[in-house]
């Protein structure tokens, strides 16, 4: 497996946990609250229109010229990887507040319990929950396998990665039978949002024509270098938090 | 046709999400590569330096 092959499963399988962690906790509640049966219908309904997206977009997007397409995806790969750092970034350096699976699991049991009881045996608001919370989270994940894959031709892998992260969350979802609340969601945010810019610089630059020194030997560095940059970024971040708090309290005292 | 449309918003969000102008940067500096390294002058570097101004722009802006 190749560098770039390990990095595009790696960021798929990170990127997939975290969106499947959060679709999870959506399902969990209205299952459990409500019916488990049209919460999985709305699951299975969910899964099935991600699976005919990539259906269809991925071909689409594999008949692309090579440099058109590494422009392409590379730009929405640095747009998409930028967000996903800063968010998390500013997480890290206590600007922004922590996804908290158990909040979120909990004010979902609450609007799901708020909603009333169904009229019939199916139940219409657990199914849209699911589905819509399903397809939501599975759209970043499906935007990932495509863009990664259909530049390294190989939506396959990208394919296998989502499938086994899918996996890995609902058996740990099923053991647990809670809210996975201690996955590090923010660390794996962090770093696929590494991942993601650093492929995207990568992949954008060689589409728009420029030649990256050291040919795929760039790449590593490239990753390297980005990490820096928002570890760096956290740091600095983090001081000028802590001064904004420590200088009013002195200015306090002064007065 | 008006569905359609009412999706523009959703993808753009999706894609483009709270920071527009690091959507614009991007664009930007992939322009700027195409026309550096189209005119034979290395370009490799637009695309780092574009990246490490754009994150400090965009938490600059984000942070309170």
């Amino acid at each position: 497996m190749s560098g770039a092959e390990v990095g595009l499963a790696l960021s798929v399988f990170l990127a997939c946990t975290v969106e499947a962690v959060e679709a999870l906790t959506i399902v969990l509640a209205v299952g459990t609250t409500r019916s488990w049966s049209s919460a999985m219908s709305g699951v299975a309904a969910a899964a099935l229109a991600l699976a005919a997206i990539v259906a269809a977009l991925g071909p689409a997007l594999t008949r692309l010229p090579i440099d058109a397409l590494r422009v392409f995806v590379g730009g929405l790969l640095l747009i998409f990887g930028l967000q996903w750092l800063r968010k998390a970034i500013l997480r890290a350096a206590g600007l922004k507040v922590k996804h908290d699976e158990l909040r979120t699991y909990e004010e979902e049991t609450e609007a799901a319990r708020a909603a009333g009881r169904p009229r019939s045996g199916f139940d219409g608001y657990a199914f849209t929950i699911a589905f819509k919370g399903v397809l939501l989270e599975g759209l970043e994940v499906v935007f990932i396998v495509l863009t990664f894959g259909a530049n390294q031709h190989d939506v396959g892998l990208a394919a296998a990665s989502a499938g086994l992260a899918v996996l890995v969350v609902v058996a740990a979802g099923v053991a647990a039978r809670a809210p996975l609340a201690k996955v590090p969601e923010n660390t794996m945010k962090f770093t696929v949002g590494v991942m993601l810019s650093s492929f995207g610089m990568f992949w954008g630059a060689e589409g728009a024509g420029a030649h990256w020194p050291g040919g795929d030997a760039a790449l590593p560095v490239l990753v390297l270098g980005v990490l820096l940059m928002a570890l760096a970024s956290i740091r600095i971040l983090r001081r000028a938090a802590n001064r904004a708090v420590v200088e009013p309290s002195r200015q306090a005292i002064g007065a | 046709m008006r569905r359609a449309w009412a999706f523009v918003p959703a993808v753009w969000e999706f894609v483009v999400g709270e920071d527009w102008r690091t959507a614009l940067g991007v664009i930007v500096a992939l322009g700027s590569t195409a026309l550096i390294a189209g005119a034979g002058i290395s370009a490799w570097w637009v695309m780092p330096l574009a990246v490490i101004v754009l994150l400090a722009l965009s938490l600059r802006r984000a942070a309170p």
